[in-house]
Order: structure tokens, then C-alpha cells, then sequence
């Protein structure tokens, strides 16, 4: 890897994901890859969902961030496989996500719907699943039984 | 892999993802008119963000389609500025929300057959399109188990939301003929295995939907005569409203940005 590869991965890293703004889009899984194209530098990033309105903003803010580091010709392309998954987040990330408030994603599930999802607040499994659906599409919506809180939770996929 | 395809094909694959790319932009705004109308916050929730997923999907669909037609034309100019007769969308898609009842009988129709067909379209060789299949079939899967489950819960409910139900499917089962309905450019792209044989989705998708209206009670209607003419352009009187709509700001300012 050369130099300017380095740099321009390590300056990714002070992207974040506008809708979970305690991750960075290295952390998140959504950058796939830098590669050299003539004279410049490709971007590749996937998107976590098809329709997360994320995804622009993150494009706009890898421009802007590495333009003004004065990295100039800069492609940011989207690839769709192999499609993004939650096991490309690693233990650090997901023990971060917990702190934030939101339940990380277990394991390799799309099961989750059917398990009980442990309270980022109180740790209690006594929880139960409100909706598939959340504030964005990569959350689910749960409830605590034991604080009596609602909770949002990282799905798997 | 879009720069070197011979005429025919060219034009052949920009029709084909003009087809993909419009059914999900279309259905896409039809769930988003449930945006705050919902009969439960959950509820007006689960359709946002499925209608964001079809939109979000339509998009990838319609700009490699601008890319595969090579003319300078980007996946908003495809979105806003064609007119009625150059949308190619299944003309189930455009139906109006009426109610709940009709907006779940229109998914689930639509869902079951987008399952069968990514299935297929995955498999594509042409790399681009079985990418996109790929990623859409995690979204596929979620959405089918909620247009299911509230197929099952309003057919098996009460007698108002079975009966709800139940006339729904019975006026909208005429435009699910047209998932199976193949033209000219389907055969041009499935003799390089870049598009799936529609025909053979059919009876598995019959087979999934009496399953379930079995299970919720609920009966498939008889009739055979199904509506046309979706592919070829040509649309119920819906359509014409919902890209008025849809289309009014990016017409009105051109090139305006927000």
C-alpha cells in the first residue's frame, strides 16, 4: 500500500455516519476499498441499506474531507456485492454502539425478530420486539420489560 | 462492463432497467403518500422505510440504466423528466393506496414476486444487475414478512378487515398477470443470461400465494382476465397523477438543488 492509500484510509476514519454519529464509516464496514486510478484515487463504499439517505452525506463528506486535505482527484464509487453485513463490524464497534445506547447487532441472525435482544440500558433479556422498524432502516424498534424503557437495536443482516 | 455492448443489447438492457427501476420508483412513492396517514405510528414507520428501500433501489437500477444508455442523462432527469408513456412500471404498482387493506394486498403481491425474481436475477451475467439483486434480497426478505403478516392478521382478523382484505385482492388480482408477461427484450437479454425466464417464476409464486391466503382464510379469485400493457407504456388513468406529483418540483426548477 502506498503512501497516500494510508493517509487517505486514515482520514476516512474522521467520517461519520450521520445517523449513528459515534461510528466512522471505517468502523461501519461502508468503505470497501481505496484504489489508484489514473492519477487520482477511487473510493469504494457500499451502502448499508439501498434507500439510506445516509449514503449521500457520506459521499459529500468524503469529498469535501479529502479535498481539502488536498487529495484532488477523488471517484467515490458505490458496489453493491458482496452486499454489506453487520458481521463486518467488529467487537470494538459493536461494544461502542452498545455505550451510544442503541443494542449491536448479534451475531449473524436475521433470527433477531425472534429472540430477545438484551437492554443496552439495564442488560436485562427480559425485552420484548416493538416493530421491525425503526427511526432508520438499519434499527428495530424494541421494549424493556425490566427498566421499562423503549430501546433501538442494530439489525442484522 | 457497460462500454462494450453492441446496439441491440444496449438498448435492449436500458428498457429492461428502465422496467426494474420504475416499478420500485413508483411503489416506492405510493407507500411514501402513507407518511404521516399511517393507522399506527409503527405502522406509518415500517412503510417509510420500506418505501425508502424501493426508492433506494429504483435509483441503483436507474442509474446504471443512464450509464448503460450513454447520453448524458442522470437517474433524476429518467425519475422526473419523462412523461407517462416512457415509464415501463407493472401497472399493479401504480394503483392508488385506497385504503390499508389495498396498500398490503398490492405488497404482498408485488413482495412474493420480487423474491422469486431476485432469486433469479442473482444469478445474472451481467454483474452490475445480479449485484443489486444480491443486496435487495436482504430487503426483500423483511418486507415480505410484514406485507405477509398483515395478510394473515386482517384475513384471519375480523370480519370488517377480512372482508377489507378480501375486496382488495379480488380488484387488484387482475394486474398480477403482468409479473409473468415477457416481450422482445426479455429474449434478447436472456440468450446472454443477463435476465431471468419469467414464465417459470409463475406457478411458484401461485403456489406461495395460496398458501398463504389459505392460512388467512382467504380465497384466490377466479378470474383470468388480466390487465396489460404496463411494459409497453401504457398505464391505468393513476399514473398520469402520481408523477404530477412527483415530478412537479424538479420540473418547475430545473436543476435546482437542495
Amino acid at each position: 500500500m502506498n503512501q497516500t492509500k494510508e493517509k487517505i484510509l486514515k482520514l476516512l476514519e474522521d467520517v461519520y455516519d450521520p445517523e449513528i454519529p459515534v461510528l466512522n464509516i471505517i468502523e461501519m464496514g461502508i468503505v470497501r476499498g481505496v484504489n489508484e486510478i489514473d492519477g487520482g484515487y477511487e473510493i469504494k463504499i457500499t451502502p448499508t441499506y439501498s434507500g439510506c439517505p445516509a449514503m449521500k452525506t457520506i459521499e459529500d463528506e468524503i469529498l469535501d474531507l479529502l479535498h481539502s486535505e488536498g487529495v484532488e482527484k477523488i471517484k467515490v464509487t458505490k458496489v453493491y456485492s458482496p452486499s454489506w453485513t453487520t458481521n463486518w463490524m467488529s467487537e470494538k464497534t459493536k461494544i461502542k454502539l452498545g455505550g451510544y445506547g442503541i443494542a449491536p447487532p448479534e451475531e449473524n441472525s436475521e433470527e433477531f425478530i425472534f429472540k430477545k435482544i438484551t437492554c443496552p440500558f439495564c442488560k436485562s433479556t427480559n425485552t420484548k420486539l416493538t416493530s421491525e422498524f425503526g427511526s432508520t432502516s438499519c434499527k428495530s424498534l424494541h421494549f424493556c420489560n425490566n427498566c421499562l424503557q423503549p430501546f433501538e437495536h442494530f439489525k442484522c443482516i | 462492463m457497460t462500454n462494450n455492448l453492441d446496439n441491440k443489447m444496449r438498448e435492449a438492457l436500458f428498457e429492461y432497467l428502465l422496467r426494474l427501476g420504475d416499478d420500485r420508483l413508483i411503489l416506492g412513492h405510493r407507500l411514501s403518500e402513507w407518511c404521516g396517514h399511517a393507522p399506527i405510528l409503527e405502522e406509518d414507520i415500517a412503510l417509510g422505510n420500506i418505501a425508502l428501500d424501493l426508492i433506494g433501489q429504483s435509483s441503483a437500477y436507474l442509474s446504471l440504466a443512464a450509464e448503460v444508455e450513454n447520453k448524458n442523462r442522470t437517474e433524476d432527469d429518467l425519475s422526473y423528466f419523462r412523461n407517462e408513456y416512457e415509464f415501463k412500471n407493472l401497472q399493479l404498482v401504480e394503483q392508488p393506496n385506497i385504503d390499508f387493506a389495498y396498500t398490503i394486498a398490492r405488497q404482498y403481491f408485488f413482495d412474493v414476486y420480487e423474491g422469486l425474481f431476485l432469486e433469479e436475477l442473482a444469478k445474472s451475467k451481467f454483474e452490475q444487475l445480479a449485484g443489486i439483486a444480491e443486496k435487495s434480497i436482504k430487503e426483500n426478505k423483511y418486507h415480505t414478512r410484514h406485507s405477509k403478516h398483515w395478510v394473515l392478521r386482517l384475513g384471519d382478523g375480523t370480519e370488517e378487515s377480512r372482508n377489507k382484505i378480501q375486496t382488495a385482492i379480488n380488484d387488484l388480482w387482475r394486474f398480477t398477470g403482468e409479473f409473468f408477461e415477457e416481450t422482445e427484450v426479455d429474449e434478447i437479454l436472456k440468450e446472454k443470461n443477463f435476465a431471468p425466464d419469467l414464465k417459470l417464476l409463475k406457478q411458484k409464486w401461485n403456489e406461495i400465494i395460496n398458501s398463504t391466503f389459505e392460512e388467512a382464510t382467504l380465497s384466490i379469485p377466479e378470474s383470468k382476465d388480466f390487465a396489460t400493457g404496463g411494459r409497453n407504456g401504457i398505464h391505468t388513468e393513476h399514473l398520469g397523477h402520481l408523477l404530477a406529483e412527483m415530478q412537479i418540483v424538479a420540473r418547475s426548477f430545473p436543476g435546482a438543488k437542495w
